[in-house]
């Protein structure tokens, strides 16, 4: 479904990505982990077309995108960003926000389906015309993944999606996404630093370091510590280290 | 439908209608807290409805002259007195007040939707346009505004659609300024990426997402502002290059007093106030709206 080829994205004289290669298959998920500054989020960027400065190849269904996308492509790609606190519309109702994408490409009923995008993100109808800066940053975030389905894409690039919330919203909108993929048949193509997160969600795992994708592996191949480079094992041992240090304290709390 | 003060405040509004409404009441109810923000707006509107009913409440034609009574005190009959050449004041200030204020209303009504429609594109389409159209306005900023109003009128000819022509050609720059400025801050937002993501165009982006935000200061420096175009209408009408006589024009009635302003003070004395008085009420409006409409003190 995607597929990414000798990937470079530049800011200025500045090359953050150098030349990434990775396949995302129908319905699947695959994860980038690495820390900030990794280049990752860059990747998303250049592939929904927020970002034009790239060389390479980037295919969509077999289709090669070019710098300018048409109003086609944004009905099959779409994206929720790290921050729902950032990416809704300060003066605009959810209902507004959810409108937008109907209005763009045309469709008719709006009314039956921002009701019906708002059930499928479990939100209630009373939030429908409620501004953002009266919901919790959990429903925020429930908005934004129900304005990226409103127009039924195949494709929803996740950029960090849980990274803003509190821990135990963090598992709701994770799994409300896994939800919506088996339901709905999506691509995913996620991005974290959590290694948790990515792990969660995608069957494959793509870690990067410093703008390079050094190892890609399966999720089974993690979690049994199977891992050839050495930013991977590092990352893992962190993680796992967390967690155990988390169970300890729960444990000790308990 | 009822219209009520719970209907307004619910958390839970069932249209869109009542969801923009209740977020304006909310406005309205931070607004009223503040009692100098009330007054001026209250002195404002008076001003405005003063002047709107002025063929009812003027006790004398504005024009009519009665030389046997020229300059005279003060009084039941002349409520402000009378003027040099005999008309009554409280009349002609009421006339005035529509000159004054509709020249106000009509430059604010140019130069608000210009300078927003200029620095939203510069701001957002960036690149070659956000050059020339800066450098336009930097050209236009250059000018002191008085100077540069004059020049404007004495090359027409001296009256009110020019010296209005001539105040909003030389009062739109800041606010395409300060436009771009919001323009430039918002286009890199996370929730403009994502309208951009949905495949709207750059011209709807701009008039459905970025404007409506740019607009809440724009008017806070737009009241803000009118106190400073009073005056400078004022001042035009002063140096004979805005109304001509007869009309009642505030700053033109100063202009012809002048001349009484030791031994008949409140010829020219009474249309300052006015000025004074409506420069004020507009400035105190204009700091109470920043308070409420400033984008960076609400959530």
């Amino acid at each position: 479904m995607i597929a990414i080829d000798g990937l470079r994205v530049r800011f200025g004289p500045n090359e953050v990505v150098h030349g990434i290669s990775l396949d995302v298959p129908r319905g699947s998920s695959f994860g980038l982990v690495g820390e900030s500054g990794s280049g990752k989020s860059t990747i998303l960027r250049a592939f929904s077309g927020l970002n034009p400065d790239w060389t390479g190849k980037m295919r969509l269904d077999n289709v090669p995108l070019d710098r300018k996308r048409d109003r086609a492509f944004f009905r099959r790609v779409q994206m929720v960003f790290q921050d729902p606190y950032g990416s809704l519309h300060p003066r605009q109702t959810v209902d507004r926000a959810l409108s937008e994408p109907l209005i763009v490409h045309g469709l008719q009923d709006r009314d039956a389906r921002i009701a019906q995008a708002l059930s499928d993100v479990a939100l209630p109808n009373s939030v429908r015309f409620r501004y953002p800066h009266q919901l919790s940053g959990g429903q925020r975030q429930r908005v934004a993944i129900a304005r990226a389905l409103m127009a039924e894409p195949n494709v929803l690039l996740l950029d960090e999606p849980t990274s803003a919330l509190d821990v135990s919203v963090q598992a709701e909108v994770l799994n409300l996404l896994r939800d919506l993929q088996q339901r709905r048949g999506l691509t995913y193509l996620l991005v974290s630093h959590n290694l948790a997160v990515v792990a969660h969600l995608c069957p494959i795992i793509g870690v990067m370091q410093g703008g390079d994708l050094v190892e890609t592996l399966s999720t089974d191949d993690l979690r049994a510590g199977r891992v050839h480079h050495s930013h991977t094992a590092q990352l893992r041992a962190l993680t796992v280290e967390l967690e155990d240090g988390g169970e300890a304290a729960a444990r000790a709390s308990a | 439908m009822i219209v009520t003060r719970d209907w307004l405040l619910t958390e839970t509004p069932a249209s869109r209608g009542q969801a923009a409404w209740g977020r304006r009441y909310r406005l309205w109810l931070q607004f009223r807290r503040n009692p100098l923000a009330m007054a001026g707006l209250i002195v404002a509107l008076s001003l405005i409805v003063l002047s709107l009913l002025a063929p009812v409440l003027a006790t004398h034609d504005p024009g009519v002259q009665e030389l046997s009574n020229r300059l005279a005190r003060p009084s039941v009959a002349h409520w402000f007195g009378t003027d040099e050449l005999g008309r009554d004041v409280y009349s002609r200030l009421l006339y005035g007040g529509r000159i004054t204020l509709g020249m106000v209303v009509a430059v604010v009504l140019l130069v608000a939707p210009l300078g927003l429609a200029v620095g939203c594109v510069a701001g957002y389409a960036g690149g070659i346009w956000d050059r020339l159209l800066m450098r336009v306005t930097d050209v236009f900023l250059a000018f002191p505004r008085l100077i540069l109003a004059l020049a404007f009128v004495a090359a027409l000819r001296p009256g009110v659609t020019s010296a209005v022509a001539a105040i909003a050609l030389t009062a739109w720059p800041p606010y395409a300024r300060l436009a771009r400025a919001e323009t430039l801050s918002l286009r890199r937002t996370d929730f403009i990426a994502a309208v951009r993501l949905t495949g709207a165009g750059a011209g709807r982006i701009v008039l459905r997402h970025v404007a409506p935000l740019c607009l809440p200061s724009l008017i806070v420096r737009v009241t803000l502002d009118m106190s400073s175009i009073i005056l400078t209408a004022a001042g035009l009408g002063f140096l004979g290059m805005g109304a001509q006589p007869p009309s009642p024009e505030w700053g033109a009635m100063i202009a012809t007093a002048r001349r009484f302003i030791l031994e008949q003070w409140w010829v020219p004395t009474i249309p300052g106030l006015a000025i004074f008085i409506a420069s004020l009420a507009f400035n105190l409006l204009g700091d109470g709206l920043r308070d409420v409409l400033d984008p960076k003190q609400d959530g």
